[in-house]
């Protein structure tokens, strides 16, 4: 017993060292696992192995960083097809941000397609829907929060603000496995966002869209109350990879090799 | 376009005169009328309707509608962040015509967190247009449809979560009018009701979200005529002279609770049920049911304050389903002779009715908080005023002739400052004078603490030319050890 304890223990300080001065400096390990998801069907259920999260969203600072590395992804040299004419709508030229906004701001008003080039040049990648959801499920104490009622209403507090403001990383509570701001601060991409509303391999049946209008949203539902999740869906399903919103931004993943 | 125009008119009056001298405009199937022309849709925030279509043509249509997200009061001291179509609860008014072809421009504000949609009652194709305009925040969105049935129509945002995106407001109406437009009449009024579940109690002052649990549970703190408390009373009552003819365009956003309309004193002449084109007529009470409309119309006979209210009644005088019609004009007596006759009728055991007290522990909670300065109370005696009094003393203290004393300039009020902390903390019955006329009504005890009752009380005397009078709450604890 003692044994695997120690075991247990070096393991455990093995991955600290790897996670504190590899490559994964600033990202935080997220243990896999399998969750019934919002969508497809009580029989649904996902299994996702353990990977790497940035444990802040990427911020005005890193991304100016990026562009001057990569003229090509400057608000200037942008092509349309990969972004629309919103992206970096808080930058006043190619690399300076407008007099209010923060260096340590996250970054927003970014594309998907910029949002997946950022990660990759990082060599990283963004995480996927699932990767994002189990990862967003903990709070301060738990790795799955989602059943507790101040959880939820935290979220639909932060969903109703009417107004956009603040945007500095941190500010917001670290969660169960080291990370921050996943919620309470910007929407963020994810890897496949739109795979819920057009993909139909995650749907149980042909009969009905299974979107989340109107009936749909009941139909298609595991857990009714969790409407938080409703608004991340619905979200999701209303952008493109073009577009580019002031409260949308995003953070890279890594898998473990 | 002019060959277009001539050509038409000459089929017009082929038809005209090839069947007899029909007046009728010609029974085109609505799908199949051609629009010529193109305007912008005038819209207007409620309680206003646009300029009635008339006899003008079939046209393109181009609705402009923003969504915003905003912080607003939801009654006096009570904060509560809405969500809207056009920045208004409900959301503009859109009038136009069978057989015009909209152009609908909705467009989501880069400052809004959500995405937001449109589903039109009076959209035939999927979704109500919900499928073609779900939009995510700083974009616009461009659909069309064509009006083929006449009618008033609901319009909400159907994006998940449905009840939450309708619970915070968004929801409006669209008038089709029939080709030949709807009878003139002399005003016409925009009011529609919505249930509010928020995170704090009714009046409860602060700055509240959407309660998700008590709308599931359909539970409403609010029930709402035009999306605050007292929206439509006082300075902005609906008007209207005696003799004239008013069409309200009556809607129920929900999300849950049914409407049981009613105008206190007015029998409504017809009502287009539902919005559609059944008319009944002499209605006392119609339903509206979420998601539904109806049209009201009736002559005012009689000059005085009309209330429409949700006769579900503990939503009209528990939850601000409240609105009022000011009729001004000459008083006929053939309508309405007033009160003739009053006396005294005690059955035994009458009593005055008492409303709950408040729990224990509320009170000795309360007790620890020091006086209010002169200001608070002012500000917190307004708002409690506006909860708890105006529905029957009226929002200016001007009372109700024959059923609710004046407070405004009220020698009774004045003579003795004791006796009305009295009335207001156990209630009163029977008859009394004020400024010369006789009262013989009942007023419940009000459950309110001795701070806000020195606060209500300190609001009345500061206001409508009575005696400046300030209340403590001392004052009105000693009362209360009596």
């Amino acid at each position: 017993m003692i044994q695997i304890k120690k075991i247990v223990f070096l393991f455990g300080a093995f991955f600290f060292l790897l996670t504190s001065f590899g490559q994964e400096e600033g990202m935080a390990l997220v243990k896999g696992g399998t969750y019934t998801p919002l969508y497809g069907g009580d029989s649904i259920s996902i299994t996702i192995p353990s990977f790497y999260m940035d444990i802040y969203p990427v911020t005005n600072a890193e991304y100016i960083e990026f562009l001057k590395e990569n003229p090509k992804w400057r608000k200037s040299k942008i092509i349309r097809l990969f972004a629309d004419e919103h992206y970096l709508s808080h930058f006043q030229d190619d690399l300076t941000l407008k007099p209010n906004e923060g260096m340590r701001d996250a970054v927003t008003s970014v594309s998907w397609h910029a949002a997946k080039e950022y990660c990759k040049c990082q060599g990283k990648r963004l995480p996927t829907m699932d990767e994002w959801e189990l990862a967003a499920m903990a709070d301060e104490t738990s790795p799955d929060a989602r059943d507790k009622k101040e959880f939820n209403q935290y979220l639909l507090s932060w969903y109703e603000k009417s107004k956009f403001k603040g945007k500095e990383i941190g500010k917001t509570y670290k969660n169960y496995w080291g990370i921050y701001d996943l919620h309470g601060l910007v929407w963020e991409w994810t890897a496949d966002f739109n795979s819920v509303l057009l993909s139909q391999d995650t749907r149980n049946s042909a009969e009905g869209n299974n979107n989340l209008y109107c009936g749909g949203a009941a139909y298609g539902a595991n857990d009714l109350k969790n409407y938080a999740a409703f608004m991340r869906y619905a979200f999701r399903s209303s952008v493109r990879g073009d577009y580019s919103i002031k409260n949308l931004g995003f953070r890279c993943a890594k898998s473990i090799k | 376009m002019k060959k277009i125009n001539l050509f038409s008119l000459l089929i017009f009056s082929m038809v005209l005169f090839s069947c007899g001298g029909e007046e009728k405009p010609s029974k085109v199937k609505p799908e199949y009328i051609e629009v010529v022309s193109e305007r912008k849709a005038v819209m207007t925030a409620p309680p206003y309707v646009p300029e009635p279509t008339g006899n003008r043509k079939p046209t393109k249509l181009i609705v402009d509608m923003e969504i915003l997200e905003y912080v607003d009061e939801i009654a006096p001291g009570v904060e509560y962040t809405f969500w809207t179509f056009g920045g208004t609860v409900p959301g503009s008014f859109i009038r136009a015509k069978v057989g015009d072809e909209i152009e609908f421009h909705l467009k989501n504000h880069p400052d809004n967190q959500l995405p937001h949609n449109i589903d039109l009652h009076a959209v035939n194709g999927p979704g109500g247009g919900a499928v073609s305009s779900f939009v995510a925040p700083g974009r616009e969105i461009v659909f069309s449809f064509k009006t083929l049935n006449p009618g008033l129509y609901v319009y909400h945002c159907a994006t998940a979560p449905v009840g939450m995106h309708i619970g915070n407001g968004m929801y409006g109406l669209i008038l089709i009018e029939p080709e030949e437009g709807l009878p003139p009449v002399d005003r016409e009024y925009y009011v529609m009701q919505g249930d509010f579940y928020t995170t704090g109690e009714y009046g409860e002052p602060g700055s509240h979200v959407f309660d998700m649990q008590k709308a599931m549970d359909e539970i409403p703190d609010y029930v709402l005529f035009n999306g605050k408390v007292g929206a439509l009373m006082g300075e902005s009552s609906l008007k209207a002279e005696v003799g004239e003819t008013v069409r309200l365009y009556l809607g129920n956003g929900g999300p849950n609770l049914v409407s049981s309309f009613h105008i206190i004193g007015e029998i409504m002449d017809r009502v287009y049920e539902g919005g559609a084109s059944f008319i009944n007529t002499n209605v006392q009470t119609t339903l509206i049911p979420a998601g539904g409309a109806a049209i009201a119309e009736f002559k005012v006979d009689a000059p005085g304050e009309y209330l429409l209210v949700d006769h579900s009644i503990m939503r009209a005088f528990n939850k601000g389903a409240l609105a009022a019609l000011d009729v001004t004009g000459y008083d006929d007596k053939k309508v309405y002779t007033g009160t003739i006759q009053e006396g005294i009728y005690l059955p035994e055991g009458s009593r005055i009715q008492l409303q709950p007290k408040r729990p224990e522990v509320e009170m000795k909670e309360e007790v620890a908080i020091d006086e209010m300065s002169l200001d608070e109370k002012l500000i917190v005696g307004e708002r409690l005023y506006g909860q708890t009094c105006f529905a029957c003393h009226q929002p200016q203290g001007q009372g109700m002739e024959g059923a609710f004393p004046p407070l405004a300039k009220s020698d009774y009020l004045n003579a003795d400052v004791d006796r009305a902390i009295e009335i207001t903390m156990h209630g009163l019955r029977g008859e009394i004078t004020v400024n010369g006329v006789k009262y013989n009504s009942m007023m419940p005890a009000q459950s309110l603490n001795d701070e806000e009752i020195a606060a209500v009380l300190t609001y009345i005397y500061k206001n409508w030319g009575n005696d400046g009078h300030e209340v403590t709450t001392k004052q009105v604890s000693d009362i209360r050890r009596r």
